[in-house]
């Protein structure tokens, strides 16, 4: 099988390829714009099956499971810039996630835009969004993963505002792409130090890569102005990027907005994918966020790679006997800055996002903002648990948020595209599919124990959070937010399925009522099926992660899973499945009580959390007002400054030359007064004596013969006169 | 080869001038087939170098008593900007094909103009390269003044008082340089081993400087750059921002910083965390990225957006070259090529395509008229161009900004930081003009104002060539860098740049 990491490459290309051609063909070939999409992409999950089976092998053979293929792309002088990709565990398990949840988004996308003008168009930029997804999850550089990043950002632009008549749509659009190339230039940076640091951008080249001992070693000893070693620094700038693109607080007001594009690019690039990749970067780059200054440890030269080690060993085995010996061994080994940053971060970005969820009423930005708390959770296990903690939750989310977007796609459509859930309700009769598919994603979203994936991969983001030696903290902060989760899912189900239809009552107050007079339908097959396909992965994945069979977790480091029933009767873990139990169902329980008893008539009723507590709701409803307050800062700021240097430019500089050019004019003047008066009046006097003496001659101008020839004879005698003297003997 | 682009160009303006006048398509004609030749010689003459190093094409005396040569000679800084010209001279006809006026004149004063940046590109003699440098900002002054719109007498005054201010700096630098080499030589070469004192080298190298300076867009000298490229016609702005720029640009490489490389080392003395030339600046061409881009921001004449974002582009440049290293010169080296190949682009689409047919560049107007739906081939244009022009990974822009990046990050990291500001305030200005001059929010002001097309004449074939072309070009660079690289790296290895290795971390 030595030739599937060298044909690696062709897993992004194929769609990429795809998307050029569908870009060149002419807009009324639906069918073929379709077909050559969902026929690339299905070519590259079959090659990225093949990769991921390959590299099952690997680990269960016990060889090295990284493996990695690197090019020269340009070259300046004596240094050469590689690029290449690499096939590890990792890589591996997000191929066929991407692939598998693009190639269902793509089928379920011929339903839902199947009337949509700009069919082709759509499908050239999925293509695109899937190629170069999958250029992040193969490379093996940072500069490759960063330009295939900024693609992503850029199809995620284009399909954002692929409505950009929709006003809304364009801004939304704007605000991503802005919002996010402002982590972008933090990575940006980070990447330009890394490479003054080590000298190469590759993560893995036998032992030179970035990513390797060595060079970390070296980022670790090297201390910056202000107190940090550069390892820190870069990973802080990197973890930046990852922010902008995965949605964490300061920067996730643009996801929420992400919605105004169509619902299967929300589910596929803004909740299953691209979100993701942020989560995706921090845990490719681990190595070198988890180090940790050699002052901590004893032997100063091994410690970075004991650091490294410890941490995904924890990872690996967070789940193992006891937690408390494990803490005991552990417990001593530093945290890096980095981590805790990570940590704290996805912790605040998951309570805060789980919280504004709560007062919302557009289903797709409920989803939204519970998609920034999942991606707090899984910054949270990274930081604190390691990256099987944290990618165990990626690929669960993955399936069940695509299951959950889609879901609400196809309820969209089949309520008219109404996205108001107060509008919505008693649609288990109407869409019975879709409601069934729905409860299931909900379900594994909360954290329903035992039976579905959410519960085992939160289950495990907790455990790691409890056992993290920093503080304490972050875990009550998790179970608060996993308590919110299960209270706004409840809540979005209770408005959504049950109770009474408020659509047509809606209609007769609304705008446009002829179509949205009709009854809500289920939608056709071609949505459905992938539905249900989901929502079996969203039930099944789960078994893959548990603790009496942590196969993911071990795979992902390379190892071979065992099974090990024991593990799951340890004090530690029992207690902390109970205790979310608890925690899942009191929200549920909540959320039933609140919404589900007496759900509201008319969908102008006021909320009933509205009715307890007003002013919290209306801040909760408003996003903290975090986007008014960017607005007053950041935008203005940048306005004015904008303004000032257009004033400086305007009067300053202009101001100066136009300074200079007076000096110069009066300057001129000058020479031109003093030409007037000095050169010229010299110049006139003398011109006067001259014509005085011309004068004085011309009075000899008489024009009178008598005298001309008087002075003729006058003349002559004085010649002779002359001639006489000067020849005289 | 080389040496012919020079020549065909005055021998194409020449003959324009002499062509019969009942032919209103032939003087273009001519013109495209003149700089079409150019841009073949200059592609075959580069293949025929080679590599990058310095060779000499011509060198014949040709005032012996003061030591002045005719001496022609390029080395791959030279072959990749003498190609650039190529493209821009092609495009730049391309994109006027509908000049009506006096067109006989408008190509031969483009050709002349084009021939003058060829000559400064290929000179090796110092005095030959200020006479190409003057020939080029005369037949600038009066395309823009013929056949300029926006208060074009003022842009074209401003811009040959601005021209004309920074090449009286160099002349006295360089007759100071002449001087004090021994007033025997004007050779670039010997010049550069001339071994001028410290001291010497202190005060000529900034005069020089910021005389090339000037006409890179060299903050806080660079106001002539946004009412010039306003006031220039089309294809003039698109040479102006195109390859005008640049010839300060390449001044400052060739000429400041090879003859006087010790004016930049340090003074001694701090002001301000400023100690030398080269942190001086270093400091103006990032304040020159970021004010570029803000001011960009806040302008409602979509032309004007573009040439704002020509000076904080040439900030790049002016970075690249202070950093002193190897990565932030070639990557200089290539930001000029970049942004010419850009800012072309960009010029072409609001000049020729939207400002001839609409006859409105502000924002405000063209937002009432829906361009998406009516030009769709100019808002794809204008999207890849934006595009482009942030930097995005692909085009051109992203290569050549990473490498002054990287190597500004060595020589000051406090620098490259606050230029990551200046790429951040580049997507916004970009985005914003995108968005309002080509996909308007309002959806219904109000009607769209004119007929469905505005002008009722579909992009020309010859636009859609130009538009290709350039986009091609910059494809092709940002995807294969090491095909300019390859010239670029080996000329900054030559001897001439010897003396500048040892001030920097090379």
């Amino acid at each position: 099988m030595s030739w599937v990491v060298p044909s690696l490459w062709l897993i992004p290309v194929l769609p990429a390829v795809a998307a050029g051609v569908i870009a060149l063909a002419p807009r009324r070939c639906r069918r073929f714009a379709s077909g050559a999409a969902i026929g690339s992409m299905g070519v590259s999950l079959v090659l990225s099956l093949v990769a991921f089976m390959h590299t099952v092998g690997l680990v269960s053979r016990g060889a090295e499971s990284r493996q990695v293929f690197n090019f020269t792309w340009f070259q300046f002088g004596d240094k050469v810039l590689p690029l290449g990709w690499v096939l590890d565990p990792l890589s591996a398990v997000m191929l066929v996630m991407v692939c598998f949840v693009g190639l269902l988004i793509f089928i379920y996308s011929l339903g839902y835009m199947a009337h949509d003008d700009n069919f082709t168009r759509f499908f050239c930029f999925l293509a695109l969004f899937a190629g170069a997804m999958l250029g992040v999850v193969i490379a093996n550089s940072l500069l490759l993963l960063f330009i295939c990043w900024e693609l992503v950002g850029l199809t995620s632009y284009l399909l954002i505002g692929f409505w950009f008549h929709r006003p809304t749509a364009a801004a939304a659009a704007r605000k991503a792409f802005i919002t996010t190339r402002v982590g972008d230039m933090a990575f940006l940076i980070g990447m330009v130090w890394l490479y003054a640091g080590t000298g190469t951008l590759l993560f893995y080249d036998a032992g030179k890569g970035c990513l390797e001992t060595t060079a970390i070693h070296s980022l670790v000893m090297r201390a910056t102005g202000v107190g940090m070693a550069a390892s820190t620094g870069i990973s802080l700038l990197i973890f930046l990027g990852a922010v902008g693109k995965s949605g964490q607080l300061p920067l996730h007001v643009w996801l929420p907005d992400a919605m105004e594009g169509p619902t299967p690019v929300s589910a596929l690039i803004h909740a299953a994918t691209m979100v993701a990749a942020g989560v995706f970067l921090v845990a490719r780059v681990y190595p070198l966020m988890a180090v940790t200054a050699p002052e901590a440890a004893p032997p100063a030269i091994q410690a970075p790679a004991v650091a490294v080690a410890g941490q995904t060993e924890r990872a690996g085995e967070s789940h193992g006997a006891t937690s408390q010996s494990h803490e005991g061994q552990h417990g001593g080994a530093p945290v890096s800055t980095a981590l805790k940053v990570v940590t704290w971060t996805g912790v605040l970005t998951a309570l805060f996002a789980a919280s504004i969820a709560v007062a919302q009423t557009d289903i797709k930005r409920i989803l939204a903002y519970s998609t920034v708390s999942q991606l707090g959770f899984m910054m949270m296990g990274l930081g604190a648990g390691g990256v099987a903690v944290g990618m165990f939750h990626l690929i669960t989310h993955a399936f069940f948020k695509a299951l959950l977007f889609m879901g609400a796609g196809s309820v969209i459509h089949g309520c008219h595209e109404e996205q108001d859930i107060r509008r919505m309700g008693g649609l288990k009769a109407f869409m019975p599919v879709t409601y069934m598919t729905y409860a299931v994603g909900m379900m594994a979203l909360s954290g329903v124990p035992l039976l579905f994936s959410g519960f085992w991969s939160k289950d495990e983001i907790l455990h790691a959070v409890q056992a993290w030696p920093v503080s304490s903290l972050p875990f009550v902060l998790g179970l608060a937010a996993a308590l919110l989760t299960a209270f706004y899912m409840t809540r979005q189900m209770a408005y959504v399925f049950f109770g009474p239809c408020r659509l047509k009552h809606s209609a007769s107050h609304g705008t446009h009522s002829k179509r949205a007079e009709s009854t809500p339908h289920e939608s056709p097959r071609v949505m459905t099926v992938p539905l249900i396909i989901l929502a079996v992965f969203a039930v099944l994945l789960g078994f893959f992660g548990t603790p009496v069979w942590p196969w993911f977790q071990s795979f992902l480091e390379g190892r071979a899973a065992r099974i090990d029933a024991g593990r799951l009767f340890t004090v530690g873990t029992l207690g902390l499945i109970g205790l979310s139990t608890l925690v899942v169902f009191g929200g549920i329980y909540a959320g039933w009580r609140l919404y589900g008893r007496r759900p509201p008539r008319k969908a102008e009723a006021a909320d009933p959390l509205e009715a307890i507590y007003p002013e919290g709701y209306a801040v909760l409803r408003n996003k903290y007002y975090i986007d008014e307050l960017y607005d007053l800062s950041v935008v203005r700021v940048t306005h004015w400054c904008g303004r000032m240097s257009d004033w400086l430019d305007q009067t300053l500089w202009a101001g100066a030359v136009r300074l200079v050019s007076f000096g110069f004019v009066a300057l001129s003047w000058l020479s031109r007064l003093f030409d007037e008066y000095v050169v010229n009046a010299g110049f006139d006097q003398g011109c006067r004596k001259l014509i005085t003496g011309g004068s004085g001659f011309s009075r000899l101008q008489t024009g009178r013969v008598r005298h001309y020839l008087g002075m003729l004879a006058l003349g002559f005698v004085v010649l002779v006169l002359v001639m006489l003297w000067r020849w005289r003997p | 080869m080389l040496a012919w682009t020079i020549y065909s160009s005055f021998i194409g303006a020449a003959l324009l001038m002499v062509l019969p006048r009942q032919h209103a398509s032939l003087p273009r004609i001519v013109a495209l087939v003149t700089a079409v030749l150019g841009l073949c010689l200059a592609f075959g003459g580069a293949i025929h170098m080679g590599s990058g190093e310095l060779r000499t094409i011509v060198r014949v005396p040709w005032v012996s008593a003061l030591g002045i040569d005719y001496h022609l000679g390029a080395d791959g800084i030279s072959l990749t900007l003498v190609v650039l010209t190529g493209l821009a001279a092609v495009a730049g006809i391309l994109f006027s094909w509908n000049i009506a006026t006096r067109p006989h004149e408008f190509f031969a004063l483009y050709l002349a103009l084009i021939g003058g940046v060829y000559g400064v590109f290929l000179s090796l003699d110092l005095f030959l390269l200020f006479v190409f440098y003057e020939i080029a900002i005369i037949p600038k002054y009066f395309l823009i003044a013929i056949w300029g719109s926006t208060r074009r007498e003022y842009g074209a005054m401003k811009l040959a008082l601005y021209s004309f201010a920074g090449s009286a700096m160099v002349l006295i630098g360089l007759i100071a340089a002449y001087v004090a080499a021994g007033s025997s030589t004007m050779n670039l070469m010997d010049l550069s081993a001339a071994n001028f004192s410290r001291g010497f080298q202190m005060w000529a190298f900034p005069v020089v400087f910021i005389g090339f300076g000037v006409l890179a867009g060299l903050w806080p000298f660079h106001t002539w750059a946004p009412t010039g490229h306003v006031a220039a016609p089309t294809a003039a702005s698109m040479l102006l921002a195109g390859v005008v720029m640049k010839l300060g640009a390449y001044g400052c490489l060739r000429v400041a910083m090879v003859l006087f490389p010790e004016g930049m080392d340090v003074w001694g003395i701090k002001i301000l965390w400023i100690g030398s030339w080269r942190d001086v600046f270093g400091l103006l061409a990032v304040i020159g990225i970021v004010y570029g881009a803000m001011v960009a921001l806040v302008q409602k004449d979509l032309k004007f957006v573009i040439g704002y974002s020509s000076v904080s582009h040439m900030g790049f440049v002016l970075l690249g070259l202070m950093t002193l290293n190897r990565v932030g010169l070639s990557g200089a080296v290539l930001q000029m090529f970049s942004h010419g190949v850009i800012a072309g682009l960009l010029f072409a689409v609001v000049g020729r395509m939207v400002y001839d047919r609409t006859h409105t560049r502000l924002l405000p107007e063209l937002q009432q008229l829906h361009l998406n739906r009516t030009m769709p081939f100019a808002a794809v244009t204008f999207t890849l161009a934006s595009m482009a022009s942030m930097g995005l990974p692909g085009f051109s822009g992203f290569v050549a900004e990473l490498q002054v990046l990287i190597g500004a990050w060595r020589a000051f990291p406090t620098l490259a930081v606050m230029t990551g500001i200046g790429i951040l305030l580049g997507v916004a200005y970009s985005i914003r003009a995108l968005h309002q001059a080509f996909f308007p929010d309002q959806v219904k002001t109000a009607a769209p104002a004119g007929p469905e097309d505005p002008v009722g004449n579909p992009i020309s074939v010859s636009e859609r060539f130009g538009v290709w072309l350039l986009i091609a070009a910059s494809l092709l660079i940002g995807l294969f860098p090491g095909l300019l690289l390859q010239w670029i790296v080996p000329a900054l290895q030559g001897p001439m740049f010897e003396a500048l290795k040892k001030g920097g971390n090379w």
